[in-house]
């Protein structure tokens, strides 16, 4: 159990964010009460959207994997937070990309980093930078393998918040692709330790990891009856391999089954709310009328995005300093 | 050379040789490198050296049927001097290699290297797997007819895929032309597909590529089936499915010819020891579930599994320095083969005898070996150890240069004293 | 190790409010004698937007009340880390050109106020800013006067000083606030 602490500081304080396991409901809460306090930041008649919380550090994007729309946003929640930001996409290719890996950690500590945000196609990419890096370094999980991105999870919940209030009567329904998904064993992690009433998964088997009711869900293959009644559904993205790797026929049967249509819609609560994690494939994973729909909250979760992660970085850090001027005067 | 070997008496202790069915408090006389006699002393003879064994175990030379020496090729990770020196540590006296060196032990010349870097060594035997393709490329037959002169014990692919099932009929009946052993460690590579722990509730949580049983048992089935054909002798080695076994039992019981073995971790750890992304425990095949690791030690104990073996792989320290898909698979693991043995004897799952009936007759079975006893005229391969010495797994303290470990900082009943190969003393912690 | 005190009462709400009065004066006065006629106020989370919407009604203000929450503009943010709970900032009024009056609750050190000033001037560039504590107390720390004060009482250094309310108001002594501001 040693890594549910890894990323706490010794009083219980954020010092990595790597994965929602292990942390508990006050934590994700706190996550969730600072992120909304950061989103009055953007909405307000200021002129300066920025604050000088974090001037003077510097924060690393370590993208082992390429996702401008990710490590913009982490860019821009360091921005607005006065920090100073270094982006490094290391291509994975040519060597051994573990080699890079830990090459790339030594020269980035002789730059006095203060923060990692790291991206990386290999699950426990992040726990490793944590536990190898100086230890006065914070790492953020930007996403690792098909393990985990927490912050994606976390702005998915401050989403729900926005709409629903209390989380503890909610029926949260995840379509597609569940296997290969670290945004989903992120909100299925977030999603019960948040005491919602029920989260479903809704998948065909080969989406489906081995024995997913382990990972606390209620599992479906039929869309008809895993979305009935629901409050939330979110849809994952699916992608093109998945076609080639003989895990669907195709995209247009996948939509057939598996595709959110506003008909389908009518199934949900009436108050239900649609979530993509973005960017969505048309006429894949749900038409443009439930994409652009009333029910459809997508954009609410791109800008909700920079308020998530502002939070961590300001909990990461802020807890660092604690901790160390603990030590210092102790 | 002989001449030169002093003689050795070892006294006091409890023979243990399974072979023979001996358990008993017998005396073990050495002379000119083999077994002179075992019990009282034979008239005449005056040992140069005499070692009092009293509360300890005598028994023969341990075999390990699975180790890398790393060497040619990859000494940053070990030498055969610096791997037979762990093996001497570990009582272990005879190491059977497998061919993923480089160059490949594809030819008798690779082969007699090995032969000459491990004699001048002079710690343990290092005897040769040979590989069944060459290049182990899984295309074309390798020249097993000249490996089986140069004194390979039997032939194999060390894991890594044949073209198709042709090749590995082919490969059989050629193999079984001249009588020589295919040991195979059963793996579909497409089932397998990326997987690198087991496909179960870890993989699920940790959304870890996961490794099914199938990706095993498929292959076991396909590899029974061209036994059954070909009249081919296969050795299925590093099992770790509880199915596998199954299969490979029922398999026997037809009259297809097959072995077992199991790597000791595999009797111990299980796949949520993988958990916190613990790369030490990252092996191939993966760690299973607990009903399987159960499963395998019911089969040890009632010899379904007829050895068990190190799987021996050290690594440099950056090996392991990876996320856990990307780094390096395998255990630093003679220093643990007797401990972790030993441990089923404290967890009563074995009694003393069948413990080191599967670390030294049934693996000398399997390879037809002379070895791994202890009747009179045999080659003096011994070890003794103290069954209640109490230690404790110190990476530092590891004698091979791999310090991969898992089981650093485990506790462990059971420490060898002595090590005798062919007569001489290679280890003695008294010295 | 921080001395713990036990908190005693300083001056109960009727107190209070007749400073509040006598503050309200002064602004009048300050007003009129600088030609301001519609000025704009800002009160600092808690204890000086307690103060605020008192001298708001006094003063009968027509912008609504500001009010600012300095957490993320605290200079000792790499001492003592963020508290997660922030009322947020609300300005529901253009800062541009505007003559604000900023009211906070305690005046000690003087970093509150320049924070409070940052984050004003992250709206816009007010044409000026007067600011009004209900308590003044010494050991300022930086180039910072209040223009109106309701009290400076004679305490000593170690003293702590601190508003609690809304409703009713009261000057406690002697106890560290929670976050461990000091104004």
């Amino acid at each position: 159990m040693r890594h549910h602490n890894h990323q706490l500081t010794e009083d219980g304080k954020l010092k990595h964010f790597l994965s929602i396991e292990g942390l508990n409901k006050n934590l994700l809460t706190e996550i969730l009460d600072l992120a909304e306090s950061f989103t009055s930041l953007a909405d307000q008649g200021r002129s300066v959207k920025k604050v000088p919380l974090l001037r003077g550090k510097t924060i690393t994007n370590l993208f082992f994997e390429n996702s401008t729309r990710t490590r913009t946003t982490f860019e821009l929640a360091a921005k607005r937070l006065s920090a100073d930001v270094l982006n490094l996409n290391i291509s994975t290719s040519a060597t051994s990309k573990g080699e890079s890996l830990l090459d790339t950690l030594r020269n980035l500590e002789a730059m006095h980093c203060d923060m990692f945000v790291v991206r990386h196609a290999s699950s426990g990419a992040a726990h490793f930078i944590a536990s190898h890096c100086a230890p006065h370094i914070s790492v953020v999980n930007a996403g690792d393998g098909s393990h985990s991105h927490p912050t994606q999870a976390m702005l998915d919940m401050l989403t729900i918040r926005q709409h629903k209030e209390d989380f503890t009567p909610l029926r949260v329904a995840i379509v597609g692709d569940i296997l290969h998904s670290r945004v989903a064993r992120s909100q299925i992690l977030a999603l019960n330790t948040l005491g919602v009433s029920e989260v479903r998964v809704i998948a065909p088997r080969t989406l489906l990891p081995y024995d997913a009711r382990s990972m606390g869900v209620h599992v479906f293959t039929d869309l008809h009856e895993g979305i009935r009644d629901v409050d939330v559904i979110i849809m994952l993205r699916l992608q093109k391999e998945r076609m080639t790797g003989a895990l669907l026929p195709s995209e247009h049967e996948y939509f057939n089954l598996y595709g959110l249509t506003e008909d389908k819609l009518h199934l949900a609560k009436p108050d239900v709310i649609v979530m993509h994690p973005g960017p969505i494939n048309r006429g894949v994973e749900m038409d443009s009328a439930v994409a652009d729909g009333e029910h459809s909250v997508i954009l609410e979760q791109v800008s909700n995005g920079i308020a998530i992660r502002m939070a961590v970085m300001s909990m990461c850090l802020g807890s660092r300093q604690e901790s160390q001027r603990k030590e210092e005067t102790a | 050379m002989s001449d030169s070997i002093p003689s050795v008496s070892i006294i006091n202790g409890r023979l243990v040789d399974p072979a023979n069915q001996v358990d008993d408090m017998l005396d073990l006389h050495i002379s000119q490198g083999h077994i002179l006699a075992t019990g009282d002393k034979p008239a005449g003879f005056e040992p140069d050296k005499v070692i009092d064994a009293s509360g300890k175990i005598v028994c023969p030379g341990l075999i390990d049927l699975s180790v890398r020496l790393r060497e040619p090729g990859l000494e940053s990770k070990g030498t055969i001097a610096t791997e037979t020196r762990a093996a001497a540590h570990a009582g272990i006296t005879t190491l059977i290699t497998l061919p993923d060196t480089s160059p490949v032990t594809d030819s008798p010349a690779v082969m007699e290297l090995i032969r000459r870097r491990a004699k001048q060594s002079g710690h343990a035997r290092v005897l040769c797997l040979g590989a069944l393709t060459k290049n182990l490329d899984g295309k074309e037959l390798s020249e097993m007819a000249a490996l089986q002169n140069a004194g390979c014990v039997a032939v194999t692919n060390a894991g890594r895929p044949l073209g198709n099932t042709l090749i590995e009929r082919r490969a059989l009946e050629y193999a079984s032309t001249f009588g020589i052993k295919v040991f195979i460690k059963p793996e579909d590579r497409h089932l397998r597909n990326k997987g690198c722990v087991n496909e179960g509730i870890i993989s699920s949580r940790l959304g870890l590529p996961g490794y099914p049983e199938a990706a095993e048992t498929v292959a076991v089935a396909r590899d029974v089936a061209l036994a059954e054909a070909t009249g081919a002798y296969i050795h299925f080695q590093c099992i770790s499915a509880a199915k596998s076994v199954n299969q490979i039992n029922r398999a026997c019981h037809d009259g297809i010819q097959l072995s077992v073995d199991v790597a000791a971790h595999q009797l111990h750890l299980t796949e949520m020891d993988a958990d916190d992304f613990n790369t030490g425990c990252h092996v191939d095949p993966p760690l299973r579930t607990l009903r399987d690791r159960d499963a395998l030690r019911e089969a040890v104990a009632s010899g379904s599994i007829q050895a068990i073996c190190s799987d021996h792989q050290p690594h440099e320290p950056d090996a392991k320095d990876h996320p856990f898909p990307d780094s390096a698979t395998g255990i630093s693991a003679l220093e643990t083969l007797l401990p972790l043995t030993l441990k089923l004897v404290d967890e009563k799952v074995l009694d003393l005898p069948t413990a080191i009936a599967r670390l030294t007759i049934g693996p000398a079975t399997i390879a037809n070996l002379p070895f791994g006893r202890l009747d009179n005229g045999r080659s003096a391969d011994v070890c003794v150890f103290d069954p209640d010495a109490f230690w404790q797994l110190e990476a530092d303290k590891m004698i091979s240069q791999g310090k991969n470990s898992p089981f650093v900082n485990w506790e462990f009943h059971g420490k060898v004293t002595q090590t005798l190969f062919e007569g001489r003393i290679t280890y003695d912690s008294d010295a | 190790m921080v001395e713990q005190v036990t908190p005693t009462e300083f001056m109960q709400e009727s107190a209070i409010l007749d400073l509040i009065d006598g503050m309200a004066s002064q602004l009048k006065l300050h007003l009129q004698q600088n030609r301001i006629s519609d000025p704009a106020m800002i009160g600092i989370h808690t204890g000086g937007v307690w103060i605020a919407e008192k001298l708001h009604e006094k003063l009968a203000i027509s912008d609504p009340l500001g009010t600012l929450n300095i957490s993320f503009y605290r200079d000792d943010f790499s001492r003592i880390g963020i508290n997660p709970k922030v009322n947020p900032s609300n300005i529901p009024f253009e800062v541009e050109d505007k003559h604000i009056i900023l009211v906070d609750d305690v005046l000690q050190t003087g970093r509150t106020i320049r924070a409070a000033m940052n984050e004003i001037f992250d709206f816009g560039r007010p044409a000026s800013i007067l600011f009004a504590t209900l308590i003044e107390k010494d050991g300022r720390e930086l180039p910072i006067e209040a223009g109106v004060v309701g009290l400076k009482p004679m305490l000593k250094q170690k003293d702590y000083l601190s508003l609690t309310g809304p409703s009713p108001l009261s000057l406690v002594i002697g106890r560290k606030t929670p976050d461990g501001d000091e104004s």
